[in-house]
């Protein structure tokens, strides 16, 4: 496309590999791995409190991020795949907004209006209905909020 | 003039920051610094609104059973809080994808300084 | 040109001070977005939300209901959209062979 990659020494495609491995300071793993349970346990209350308090989907799901791109960050990129592997983060990103969408299709098939939770198949009040309908589809919301940001990070990291 | 102030005092200091965001915009160079401008501007608009929802003396937008909903100027704006909780996740990938074409351009031209690349891409 | 640049940014902020002086001041009770009823007659949608949001859904937390109960067609938009931006960032720098 260019003529400038022609004429020129190839670019560096590996952009920094410093930030893949992990770092040398001992106390940074100590403390990376003591507080990132703590902010994953913060982001899961932030979320399952969000009908009482400030808090909800969007939040809950970028602290759990935050908690697993803390290890990414300390540990490196090939220790920290268990907890979330690479390969798994947009599949999951896709299931969440299929929770989503699935919530508003099974009332839709139902006989209501798309995302009309009062006529989802679960045998509630149907005013307690409305409250775990927002429920189900926090979970989805979470889920890709928090999957998408690691997959952001792990693109731009180039792994 | 105290009235004034006080009553004013954050768009004063919203319409600054937003020239400063489009300063950024027009006369840096640098493609990064353009996108971090970009951020200012966004982070600015948000701001405009979570400062139209305020109202003097009002709670969080969470139910209090014992005072009830008769008065709800006791309460603040529920409706531009949830547009801008959106807005906020939103602002952040599009970001990310921002950030993922400067790299793409930075592997094609080795180069990030726009009159250098408008060059290169003669 | 840099000349020209400054300036209309000047004039800029110079517009936004002059139309910021209509806008109602911060805190104010009366302002047009926080009344019950507005002009037309019809209810305001801020007010309606508070008023009516935990008879609606059982949910203390207003904005929690407005985002996923009255406006749940719009964070369905929004989900799809984060989603996008992911796909979007995973093939633009993916390693073509």
């Amino acid at each position: 496309m260019s003529a400038y990659r022609k004429e020129t020494t190839p670019p560096p495609y590996c952009i920094d590999e410093r930030m893949k491995i992990p770092t040398e300071s001992p106390v940074l793993h100590v403390a990376s791995r003591g507080i990132a349970p703590v902010i994953m346990l913060i982001g899961l209350y932030v979320f399952f409190h969000g009908h009482y308090s400030p808090g909800g989907g969007f939040q809950g799901g970028v602290l759990l991020a935050a908690g697993v791109l803390l290890l990414r960050m300390t540990l490196g990129v090939t220790q920290s795949q268990k907890l979330m592997p690479t390969t798994l983060t947009l599949k999951l990103s896709a299931v969440g907004a299929l929770i989503f969408a699935g919530t508003g299709l099974v009332a839709l098939l139902c006989g209501g209006n798309f995302l009309d939770y009062h006529f989802l198949p679960v045998w509630f009040e149907p005013v307690y209905l409305r409250y775990y309908g927002i429920l189900f589809i926090e979970v989805g919301v979470t889920i890709t909020v928090m999957t998408t940001l690691i997959a952001i990070y792990d693109d731009l990291l180039g792994c | 003039m105290y009235d004034f102030i006080q009553g004013y005092y954050a768009y004063l200091f919203l319409a600054t920051l937003f020239v400063i965001g489009l300063w950024g915009m027009m006369t840096k160079c640098n493609l990064m610094k353009k996108i971090m401008s970009m951020s200012v501007v966004q982070s600015t608009t948000i701001l405009f609104w979570i400062v139209s929802a305020y109202k003097d003396d009002a709670r969080v937008t969470v139910l209090d059973k014992s005072l009830g909903v008769d008065n709800p100027d006791i309460y603040l704006n529920p409706l531009p809080h949830t547009l801008m909780l959106t807005a906020i996740v939103v602002a952040v990938v599009t970001l990310g994808v921002s950030y993922a074409l400067i790299i793409n351009i930075y592997r094609e031209y080795n180069t990030l300084d726009e009159p250098t690349l408008l060059e290169r891409m003669k | 040109m840099k000349a020209l640049q400054y300036l209309s940014l000047a004039a800029f902020l110079a517009i936004l001070f002059a139309v910021m002086v209509d806008l109602p001041p911060r805190g104010d009770l009366q302002a047009p977005a926080q009344k019950v009823v507005n002009e037309a007659g019809t209810p305001v949608a801020g007010t309606y939300y508070i008023q009516n949001a935990y008879k609606d859904a059982k949910t203390p937390n207003m904005v929690t209901v407005i985002l996923a109960d009255y406006r749940g067609f719009d964070t369905m938009g929004e989900t799809i959209v984060v989603f996008t931006g992911g796909l979007a960032c995973f093939f633009l720098l993916r390693r073509r062979p």
